[in-house]
């Protein structure tokens, strides 16, 4: 069963390298952020360590949405995704791998260019703990409310749209608690509040949404 | 036991009608099954609810032992070479059968290992369809129409498959509507028939 898993994710992380230019996106995307938002605001370093938690997270949520529309699509239209109901391990943990996989290639890269980002957006030093342990707690959110968002708007042909508006109100607390979370230990203050509401966030995700989203894709495949 | 999937009265709806009457279905070792019906009668749909991927609205269903469903769509991944996506489906699959290579040279395709599969025709596809059949051992073959799109060699080696894997003791069904399957034993038919529809 575990070989299943492990050859599904080999798959996708293959065919990620494969197309490179959608897989360094995340990372386009935060440096895009980085360079055009001091470019526009003023490069003083006040307003930019104030925004800094916000622009970093912004970068990520981007990052995780653009990849979303290939998360379970192509596997739809090509009959690898109905092949899943036939493998020897079952789909739940099939569609767990592949959240996985999404959150290798779009969060992990932000999480580990966020250092430097915070370096250029003159990010309290102190500060920089908390904002990586947001990211860490944070973008498997991302990945798996999105992948709900992506299996529910699989049927539509143009689900993009559709997708956008299932997630925004669904990752505002995420964005909020993080970046609450940040804004406090910048102030002095202590970021447990939102840390805390922020993990169980993650834990309500990591039990409800690979469920949801199997009965989904199954809904599709049908 | 010599059973390997046992459907008894199953049937499946879509919005709230029957798809086709309920049928009992018996696949048994060394046997091998064929489905048959008019277009739209629901054969692929039967084939699915089989394979596990649709959920059966009344009746029952076993299985005892692993499964290999080949549908309309190949499952190959374009940006994967061919031999990619075989040992895919090896690692995927818990039990390896064929190596790789052999598999490909008996499906005719030896050579084409390392061409990416977006830039195989429709019958090669097929066929790498088949092979992937071969690199994994599974004991049940469920096959929606396998004669489509091959030629008249490829529909001569989709029975030679099947001729080898019912005589290594594994159990066929398949849905065909141009060419039968040539074996051996006869297969057995199953004729599906629509269900009649209320209201119309």
């Amino acid at each position: 069963m575990f070989k299943s898993l492990l050859a599904l994710l080999r798959r996708d992380l293959r065919l990620a390298i494969r197309h490179g230019g959608e897989s360094l996106m995340p990372l386009l995307f935060l440096f895009a952020v980085l360079i055009l938002v001091p470019l526009g605001v003023g490069p003083g370093p006040n307003l930019l360590s104030a925004i800094a938690p916000g622009m970093v997270w912004v970068a990520a949520l981007l990052a995780s949405l653009l990849a979303l529309e290939g998360l379970f699509r192509p596997d739809l239209e090509d009959g690898t995704l109905e092949q899943w109901w036939t493998a020897p391990a079952p789909v739940g943990l099939l569609v767990t791998t592949r959240l996985f996989s999404h959150w290798l290639i779009t969060g992990l890269p932000v999480i580990l260019f966020a250092p430097l980002a915070a370096q250029m957006l003159y990010l309290p030093d102190h500060a920089l703990p908390v904002l990586m342990l947001t990211l860490v707690i944070g973008t498997p959110i991302l990945s798996l409310i999105g992948g709900l968002a992506s299996a529910l708007t699989l049927g539509t042909k143009r689900g993009s749209v559709l997708l956008s508006i299932l997630i925004f109100p669904l990752v505002v607390p995420v964005l909020i608690f993080a970046t609450g979370a940040v804004s406090a230990v910048a102030d002095g203050l202590s970021p447990q509040a939102h840390l805390g509401l922020l993990t169980s966030l993650l834990i309500l995700a990591v039990v409800l949404a690979p469920l949801a989203t199997t009965a989904a894709l199954k809904l599709n495949v049908e | 036991m010599s059973e390997l999937l046992l459907a008894e009265a199953v049937g499946f709806t879509r919005s709230g009608d029957l798809v086709f009457d309920p049928v009992d279905v018996r696949l048994e070792r060394g046997k091998a099954l064929v489905i048959a019906g008019p277009n739209g009668s629901g054969k692929t749909t039967l084939l699915r609810l089989l394979a596990g991927i649709l959920t059966p609205a009344c009746g029952k269903l076993e299985r005892h032992g692993s499964l290999a469903f080949l549908g309309h769509l190949a499952a190959v991944k374009g940006d994967l070479t061919v031999r990619e996506n075989l040992e895919f489906t090896v690692r995927f699959c818990a039990h390896p059968g064929m190596p790789v290579n052999q598999a490909l040279a008996r499906v005719g395709l030896a050579g084409l290992g390392l061409r990416p599969a977006r830039a195989l025709s429709a019958g090669q596809k097929r066929r790498v369809g088949l092979a992937c059949l071969l690199v994994a051992r599974r004991e049940i073959w469920l096959l929606d129409e396998p004669y489509a799109s091959l030629d008249d060699v490829g529909g001569e080696l989709v029975d030679s498959l099947l001729e080898q894997h019912l005589a290594a003791g594994g159990a066929v069904a398949l849905s065909t509507h141009q060419r039968q399957p040539r074996l051996n034993t006869d297969p057995g038919r199953l004729l599906i028939r629509p269900a009649a529809r209320g209201g119309e």
